[in-house]
C-alpha cells in the first residue's frame, strides 16, 4: 500500500523528452562539478604566490620523501596472489543469487552450495598444500 | 513464480561424475608423488571403470534432466565413449613421455581428467549455455595443458597463442548464443527447433548463426580459422598434441553437430552454403599447407585441418545419414591420429623433438614396429582401403553425393589424391631411404608402444567392419532427437 | 524508454572495438583486456535482450559469463606471466619462434 502511494506521489515524466527529464539531476551535478572545480583551481592560479624550492619541484608522492622510478617491477608474487584472488572473488558471485532464493530453494539448494564450496574450498586447499600462499 | 530446485537424475551424469572425482582425486595425489607410472596406472584404471560403466548405461532410454539442458542418450553415450577411448589412450602415451619433461604429473593427468569432462558436458548438453559451460571446462583446462612444460619457450608461445585465440572465439559463441536467443527466445535446442518455422528469419537470427559457425570453426580449427593450428600443434607437448587434434575436435564436433543438425536444422537453407565454402576451403587449404611442410608434427597439423575439412561436408549435407557418417568418421579419425602422434612422441627425445621428416629416415629398419604402424595410420588417414580411414571417406562422400553436393564430394576425392603426396612422402622416408649414420638409438618406451599398437590394431579392425560401426553412429545420431 | 535496437547497437559497436583491438593491439595484456570488452558487449546484449523478453534467464547467464570469465582471465596472466618468464616480453610479435 504504501509502496502505491509512493509511486503516485512520484513525479513520473512522460511524452518525448520523458527519457532525458530522468537525466536532468546527472547534468546539474556534472555541472556543478565543473563550475567548482574551475573556480578553486583557477582562483589558486591567480591568487596563490609561487615559490619554487628543490623540495617542491619533487615528485608528489603523499607526502613522503619519493623513492625509486614510478616505473619500478612489481614482485611477481603480487601476480600469483592477484590471480588467485580474481577467481576466488568471482566464484563467490553465484553465492547472490542462491542468497536471495535461499529460503525456496531450502535443503537441496543449500546442499547444491554446499557442493559448489567443497569443490572451492579444495582448490584453496590444493594452493595452500602446494606452497602458492607462502610469501617469500 | 516460486523457484523450485530441478529434479536432478544423478544416473544420467555417473559418466562426468566419474571423471570429475578422477580428476580430483589424482589432484591430490600429486601432492604426495609425482611418478608417473603409479598416477597414470590410477588415471588408467579410473578411465576403464567409466568407459565400462559407459557402455553398461547404452541399453537404457535417453534421458533428460537439469530442466531438459541435459541428456544421456545415446548420442552423449557415443561421445563418452569415444572421450573416455582417446583419453585412455592419451594416459597410456603420456606414462612413457612425461617422464622426459618437467611437466607437474598430477596436475598433468588431473587436468586431463577435467578437460575429457567439459567434452562429455559438451557431447551431453541440449541447451546453448550449457554447451558453453562444457567447451570452457574443457579449453581452459587444455590452455594449462598446452603450457604445461612450463620452461620450454616453445610450449609457452603455443599456450599464448591458443589462449589468445580461444578466448577470441568464446567471445563470438557467446555473442551467438545471446543473439540466437534474442531471435527465438530459448537457449533449449528443442525449443529452438520448434521455435524456428514460427521466427522470422531475422538478421539477429543470421547474425547468431554466422557468430556460432565462426567460434565452431576455430574450436575445429576449419579454414580460414585454422592460423593457430599448427603452432600450437607443434608447440605443445605431443601428448597434449594428440589430445587436442582428437578429442577437442571431436568435442567440437560434437556440439556443432548437435546445435546445426538439430536446434538449426529448420533453417538448414540458411547455413548450408556457408559450411559448403568452409568445407572445400578446410580440405583444400589444409591439403595444400600439409604439402609444404618439413615437420611431421606440422604436417599431421595441416593434415588434422583437412580431416575436419571431410567431416564438415558430412554436417553440410543436414541429413540423419550426414550425421551418422560425421560420428563415424570421428571414430575413425580418433584412432588414426591418436596412434600417429603416438609415433611422433615415440621418435622425439627429451629436448630434441627429432620432428622432421629427415628423422624419419629408414624408421622402418630401425624399428619395424613403429614404421610398419606409421604405415598404417598414414595409409588410413590417406584412405586407403582395407583400413578404416576409407570407409570414413567412403562414406562421407556417398552421402554428399546422396544429398545432391556432388561438387563438394568431388572436392573432398581430389583433395584425398593430394594429400596421398604427403602421406606417401613420409612412407618413402621411412621405407626407401637409408638410415642416417648418427641416427639416435631409440628409447624403450612399452606403454608409448603399447597405445600405438591399440590404435593401429581399431584403425584395422573398424577398416575389417566398417559397417558395424556405421550401424553404431548411425543409432547414436538417431538418439539425439 | 529507451528503444531496444540502441543497446543491440551498442554491445555491438563495443564487441567490434573489442574484436578490432584483439587483432591490430601488439601488447598482450591489451588484447586480453579487448577479450574482456568483447564479453562485457555480450553481457550488455544478454541483459538487454533479458528485458525485451522478459525472461531472467539472460541474467543468469551474465553470472556464467563473469565467472568463466574471470577463470579464463586468470589462466590467461599465469600462461602470460610464464612467457614473461621465459621471454621477458609481452609482445605478441616475440611470438615468432613458432611460424605464426
Amino acid at each position: 500500500m504504501s509502496r502505491e502511494r509512493a509511486t503516485n506521489e512520484l513525479w513520473v515524466p512522460t511524452g518525448v523528452g520523458a527519457v532525458l527529464d530522468q537525466y536532468i539531476g546527472v547534468l546539474f551535478t556534472f555541472v556543478i562539478g565543473a563550475v567548482v572545480v574551475g573556480v578553486m583551481v583557477s582562483a589558486s592560479a591567480l591568487l596563490g604566490g609561487r615559490r619554487r624550492t628543490s623540495v617542491k619541484d619533487e615528485v608528489f608522492e603523499c607526502g613522503n620523501p619519493s623513492s625509486g622510478p614510478a616505473r619500478g617491477r612489481f614482485s611477481v608474487q603480487f601476480y600469483l596472489v592477484a590471480i588467485l584472488f580474481i577467481v576466488f572473488d568471482v566464484e563467490v558471485v553465484f553465492l547472490y543469487p542462491w542468497a536471495i532464493v535461499f529460503r525456496e530453494l531450502g535443503v537441496p539448494g543449500l546442499v547444491a552450495m554446499g557442493m559448489f564450496l567443497t569443490i572451492l574450498t579444495i582448490g584453496l586447499l590444493y594452493e595452500w598444500k602446494r606452497g602458492t600462499l607462502v610469501w617469500e | 513464480m516460486i523457484p523450485t530446485f530441478p529434479a536432478i537424475a544423478w544416473p544420467a551424469l555417473l559418466p562426468i561424475l566419474m571423471v570429475s572425482g578422477l580428476g580430483l582425486l589424482l589432484l591430490g595425489a600429486g601432492l604426495y608423488t609425482d611418478d608417473e607410472e603409479t598416477l597414470g596406472w590410477g588415471a588408467l584404471a579410473g578411465l576403464i571403470v567409466a568407459g565400462i560403466v559407459t557402455l553398461v548405461l547404452v541399453g537404457g532410454e535417453s534421458v533428460r534432466t537439469f530442466n531438459g539442458t541435459f541428456a544421456l542418450d545415446g548420442y552423449a553415450l557415443f561421445f563418452d565413449w569415444l572421450f573416455i577411448a582417446a583419453g585412455a589412450l592419451i594416459v597410456l602415451m603420456s606414462m612413457g613421455y612425461l617422464g622426459e619433461t618437467d611437466i607437474e604429473v598430477g596436475e598433468y593427468y588431473a587436468l586431463l581428467m577435467f578437460a575429457l569432462v567439459g567434452m562429455m558436458v559438451m557431447a551431453a548438453a541440449t541447451d546453448l549455455i550449457v554447451i558453453f559451460l562444457g567447451l570452457e571446462i574443457m579449453s581452459i583446462s587444455v590452455y594449462i595443458l598446452v603450457g604445461s612444460w612450463r620452461t620450454q619457450p616453445r610450449a609457452n608461445e603455443a599456450a599464448l597463442k591458443y589462449f589468445l585465440l580461444g578466448a577470441f572465439s568464446t567471445g563470438f559463441l557467446l555473442y551467438g548464443i545471446a543473439l540466437i536467443w534474442g531471435a527465438t527466445g530459448s537457449f533449449r535446442l528443442d525449443e529452438i527447433a520448434a521455435r524456428l518455422p514460427l521466427a522470422d528469419e531475422s538478421t539477429l537470427l543470421l547474425a547468431g548463426i554466422a557468430m556460432l559457425i565462426i567460434a565452431f570453426g576455430f574450436k575445429v580449427a576449419a579454414v580460414p580459422f585454422h592460423m593457430w593450428t599448427p603452432d600450437v600443434y607443434e608447440g605443445a607437448p605431443t601428448t597434449v598434441t594428440a589430445l587436442m587434434a582428437v578429442a577437442v575436435k571431436s568435442a567440437a564436433f560434437a556440439a556443432f553437430i548437435r546445435i546445426f543438425l538439430w536446434g538449426l536444422a529448420p533453417v538448414h537453407a540458411d547455413w548450408w552454403v556457408v559450411l559448403w565454402v568452409l568445407a572445400a576451403a578446410t580440405m583444400t587449404m589444409g591439403n595444400l599447407l600439409a604439402l609444404a611442410q618439413r615437420s611431421v608434427k606440422r604436417m599431421l597439423a595441416y593434415s588434422s585441418v583437412a580431416h575436419a575439412g571431410y567431416v564438415l561436408v558430412a554436417v553440410t549435407s543436414g541429413s540423419a545419414d550426414g550425421g551418422a557418417a560425421a560420428l563415424f568418421y570421428l571414430l575413425v579419425y580418433m584412432f588414426m591420429t591418436v596412434g600417429a602422434f603416438g609415433v611422433v612422441a615415440a621418435i622425439g627425445r627429451a629436448g630434441e623433438p627429432l620432428e622432421n621428416i629427415e628423422d624419419y629416415a629408414g624408421l622402418a629398419t630401425r624399428s619395424p614396429l613403429l614404421g610398419a604402424t606409421m604405415a598404417i595410420f598414414m595409409l588410413s588417414l590417406m584412405g586407403m582401403p582395407p583400413l578404416a580411414g576409407f570407409a570414413g571417406k567412403f562414406y562421407v562422400f556417398s552421402v554428399a553425393v546422396q544429398q545432391d553436393f556432388i561438387v563438394l564430394a568431388v572436392v573432398g576425392v581430389l583433395n584425398s589424391v593430394v594429400s596421398a603426396a604427403y602421406y606417401i612422402r613420409l612412407l618413402v622416408a621411412m621405407y626407401m631411404t637409408p638410415e642416417p649414420a648418427e641416427a639416435p638409438a631409440l628409447g624403450r618406451r612399452p606403454y608409448l608402444i603399447a597405445s600405438i599398437v591399440i590404435a593401429a590394431g581399431f584403425t584395422v579392425l573398424i577398416g575389417v567392419l566398417p559397417a558395424l560401426g556405421l550401424q553404431v553412429a548411425r543409432l547414436s545420431f538417431l538418439s539425439m532427437q | 524508454m529507451v528503444p531496444i535496437s540502441w543497446y543491440l547497437t551498442l554491445s555491438a559497436v563495443l564487441f567490434a572495438i573489442g574484436a578490432v583491438g584483439v587483432v591490430i593491439r601488439r601488447n598482450v595484456i591489451v588484447i586480453l583486456m579487448a577479450i574482456e570488452i568483447m564479453l562485457n558487449a555480450v553481457n550488455l546484449t544478454f541483459i538487454a535482450l533479458a528485458r525485451q523478453l522478459g525472461s531472467v534467464d539472460g541474467q543468469v547467464v551474465v553470472f556464467f559469463v563473469m565467472a568463466v570469465a574471470a577463470a579464463e582471465a586468470a589462466v590467461g596472466l599465469a600462461i602470460i606471466v610464464a612467457f614473461f618468464r621465459n621471454r621477458e616480453s609481452v609482445n605478441v610479435d616475440d611470438l615468432a619462434s613458432l611460424r605464426w
